[in-house]
């Protein structure tokens, strides 16, 4: 066999070999990204769906971020608008997770409706871009009030 | 100036439409006349561009709050050095320092070869001219970073914490000039391509463009994971982001155009490879930039939502369907000079090393689109992580390394089994040596240990050809050991430099196999209180709280906490992590927090380990909450960094034509109808 079709095979299989791990991790470690109202949609069709993994992208609710004492574990309310999940985290939440930010939380929803999270990532919209925001003229301006958000 | 900069943006955009114009017309005519005139339209663009970066940096130090990217970006209390810096802090500046580089790396290409490749140069210019219409029309139309506000606020939001540091000052210009220089190389590759010159010439034309993209690339991914490690405080350096993978991406294909080259060179053979190479690595530059910019794909990083991203995907597919006709209709100009006469060759080695590259390349795409590519295709959006990159290229990786070893010293066309038990006896054994050690050292982490025994095996390789050269130099000449080791590589900068940017690849790859190992612990404690903790080497450290302290630094409230820290009894010494909270304005009583928290990790750092500290939060009554990390041989990350930047030097440094003929570059890079056949 010639060298060039010895090369165009074992080029073969190395190109194989990346495709099937590529396509296997896909299945083995894909998780669905969902948003609340995804998932309760999911559920209603299909309620194995407790027992899958997922990620969900959603808001927090402000005001709803419960810390208990020590910092390990944090329960909290998440909406897309139209759908409210309550997530338990264990573990240490980041710098950027406060009221009113974008979270990603993966784990698993609980048939009692909780989401118990393994991973929080919170998303600030305006963590590279923003704005001072724009002073009420007609009042006292506290530049406190505009920047607490 | 504000405005002057704000009017020089458009005037560099009517020249850069100029000189696209006249460039090809030029080409095409072939009239001496606007080819001139192309030419001198680039230098325009290049004064223009930097005018207009000189009126938003004038903008930046007078606090004009009034443009809203000065009023989003800085503030009046933050540090000059940020103030100067912030040019490439938010979206629409970095996109015009994008463009500054861009202009001047043009004007550089434009001059330096103003009596050379005069067949190519019209092509090149009016390519590279329409990548800065591209880039200009963005801007004027899509992003401008002189927008103005209709009211002034009393100060900017200011700088965002994580940015205020020096890695993150040098880190995205650094990527920067890495993405922006393989414009040079594939504005090349377009005209040859165009003018059917196909040979050795542009590839001669754009050897140091494209190692200088390399190495500024490797430089700002090297930074890139410093930074996030020590300020992120995850405690990683890599967390395969898509961001990262951007970066990631040009680098990789860059990589394999630099080892693929060679085999053009010398054997004339890859041709249609090599072209799809340099294109395929500046398409990615501009999907980096896309990914990282447009929000289409969630990411930590991603700045806000924008309106440039339609502009990227139209200049996208353009490029690709371009560079698709050129290449399929010069097919026949692309053929091959030479066939791969054995699988034992460094042809061979060196295909099977692109091969893997270019896997590699695929699969960290595939990944980073897979939330696209499924949501199109099965409608739901499925994400994969870091399980998923490593389960791919972990296995793609070692096979890489293997190959670093056997590339360079295997022979040209057909090797001989003497030459293989010349070159290869030595590091084997070294190796398996070094394997059945670890085994008996209790090691069975699988992957760590195929990596040690492939590092040793790759390492004794490198240390091999040092050594022969230097004993050849010394018999030889006379010369002393010092001497001789600096004369060899001197005379011989490609093969050497590149001998220790693998030796840099070596080290790091080293370093990621110990990151098996790490260990993390989390303890509450309040002062006074201490505990005891084993590292992955068997050595054990007491922690000691001295307490939590507040108190204020310059924009910043600080909360930190120090530990008294003791190896096996004996002191090392403090080691603090901090948590900040930045605000604005300067005095005390009105000034109001900017910004989320944000941690500063304490390490303790040595070649075998950094002691990793990051203070969690403040658990009432003094205690705080801390995280103490043991990260095995972090530091030989930054050190494999620092040595493939240095390699890339030495094969970068510009060579005199004497030493160049004595060494035998200049053969090298001879065209290649007059090497075939000549083995060497």
């Amino acid at each position: 066999m010639k060298p060039r079709n010895k090369f165009l095979i074992g080029g073969a299989l190395i190109l194989s070999a990346v495709a099937f791990l590529a396509i296997n991790a896909v299945n083995a470690t894909g998780v669905y990204y969902l948003t609340p109202t995804e998932l309760s949609e999911k559920i209603a069709g299909d309620s194995t769906f407790y027992d899958v993994g997922v990620k969900v992208g959603a808001n927090v609710v402000p005001g709803s971020i419960v810390r208990q004492p020590g910092g390990r574990e944090v329960t909290f309310d998440m909406t897309d608008g139209s759908k409210t999940y309550k997530v338990v985290y264990r573990g240490i939440a980041p710098d950027t997770f406060t009221d009113s930010v974008e979270v990603v939380v993966e784990g698993r929803l609980h048939p009692d409706q909780v989401f118990h999270a393994t991973v929080l990532l919170a998303k600030c919209a305006s963590r590279y871009e923003g704005l001072p925001d724009r002073p009420d003229f007609n009042n006292d301006y506290d530049p406190r009030l505009s920047y607490a958000n | 100036m504000i405005l002057v900069g704000e009017l020089s943006l458009w005037v560099a955009l009517l020249m850069a439409v100029w000189a696209t114009t006249v460039s090809f017309a030029g080409a095409t005519t072939r009239r001496a006349d606007l080819i001139a005139s192309g030419e001198r339209g680039v230098y325009a663009v290049a004064a223009m561009t930097i005018l207009a970066a000189l009126g938003l940096w004038t903008a930046i130090f007078t606090h004009d709050f009034s443009i809203k990217y000065v009023a989003s970006f800085t503030s009046a209390n933050l540090p000059k050095v940020y103030l100067f810096t912030s040019l490439w802090a938010g979206q629409a500046g970095s996109l015009l320092f994008w463009m500054l580089v861009l202009s001047v790396f043009a004007a550089i290409a434009v001059f330096t070869n103003r009596t050379r490749h005069r067949e190519l140069m019209p092509y090149v210019t009016g390519t590279m001219a329409f990548v800065m219409v591209f880039f200009l029309a963005t801007l004027c139309l899509g992003a401008n970073p002189f927008e103005r506000l209709d009211w002034v606020p009393p100060d900017g939001r200011g700088m965002n914490p994580q940015l205020q540091n020096p890695g993150m000052a040098i880190h995205p210009p650094m990527l920067y000039l890495g993405f922006i220089a393989t414009t040079v190389p594939f504005a090349f590759a377009i005209g040859a391509l165009f003018t059917r010159r196909l040979n050795s010439e542009w590839l001669v034309a754009v050897r140091r463009w494209t190692l200088l993209a390399w190495f500024f690339l490797t430089i700002g991914i090297v930074l890139g994971m410093w930074w996030a490690y020590v300020e992120l405080g995850w405690g990683g350096y890599w967390a395969w982001d898509p961001v990262e993978n951007a970066s990631l991406l040009p680098w990789l294909t860059l990589t394999a155009f630099l080892h693929s080259v060679m085999v053009q060179e010398k054997r004339g053979m890859l041709r249609k490879w090599n072209v799809t190479l340099i294109i395929a690595s500046f398409l990615l530059t501009i999907l980096g930039t896309f990914i990282t910019r447009s929000g289409i794909i969630a990411s930590v990083h991603s700045f806000a939502q924008s309106p440039i991203g339609p502009w990227f995907v139209g200049f996208l597919i353009l490029g690709i369907t371009v560079s698709a006709y050129l290449v399929t209709t010069r097919l026949k100009d692309l053929k091959s000079e030479a066939v791969l006469e054995s699988m034992v060759s460094r042809e061979a080695a060196f295909l099977y090393n692109n091969l893997v590259l270019v896997g590699i390349a695929f699969s960290v795409l595939w990944g980073t689109l897979f939330p696209v590519i499924s949501e199109a295709v099965r409608g739901d959006r499925i994400t994969v992580g870091p399980p998923f990159f490593n389960t791919v290229n972990v296995p793609l990786g070692l096979l890489l390394l293997l190959l670093t070893g056997v590339g360079p010293l295997i022979a040209w066309r057909r090797a001989s089994v003497s030459n293989l038990r010349r070159q290869f006896t030595v590091p084997a054994a070294g190796a398996v040596i070094v394997g059945g050690l670890l085994v008996a050292a209790g090691m069975r982490n699988g992957y760590a240990l195929v990596s040690y025994v492939l590092a040793v095996f790759v390492a004794g390789t490198i240390v091999q050809e040092f050594y022969k050269g230097v004993k050849a130099r010394k018999s030889m000449y006379g010369e002393s050991l010092n001497l001789a080791l600096f004369r060899l590589i001197g005379r011989n900068r490609r093969r050497y430099g590149g001998y220790i940017v693998h030796a840099g690849i070596v080290i790091i790859f080293a370093a990621f196999a110990g990151y098996a190992f790490k260990t993390e612990h989390d303890v509450t404690m309040k002062a006074g209180d201490s505990v005891t903790l084993t590292d992955p080497w068997g050595k054990s450290w007491t922690f000691t709280s001295q307490g939590i302290s507040q108190y204020d630094v310059l924009n910043r409230e600080v909360t930190a906490m120090a530990l008294e820290t003791r190896r096996e009894g004996k002191s090392v010494g403090i080691i603090t992590s901090e948590r900040r909270q930045y605000f604005a304005g300067s005095d005390p009583m009105s000034r109001v927090p900017t910004f989320q928290p944000s941690t500063e990790v304490g390490i303790h750092g040595s070649f075998g380990q950094d002691v990793y500290l990051t203070l969690v939060g403040v658990a009432g009554e003094g205690a705080g909450e801390i995280r103490i990390a043991f990260n095995p041989l972090v530091r030989w990350v930054w050190l494999g960094g620092f040595m493939m930047a240095i390699g890339g030097l030495i094969v970068m440094w510009p060579q005199a034509e004497r030493r160049r003929r004595e060494s035998g570059y200049v053969t090298q890079l001879a065209p290649e109808h007059d090497m075939v056949g000549a083995e060497r």
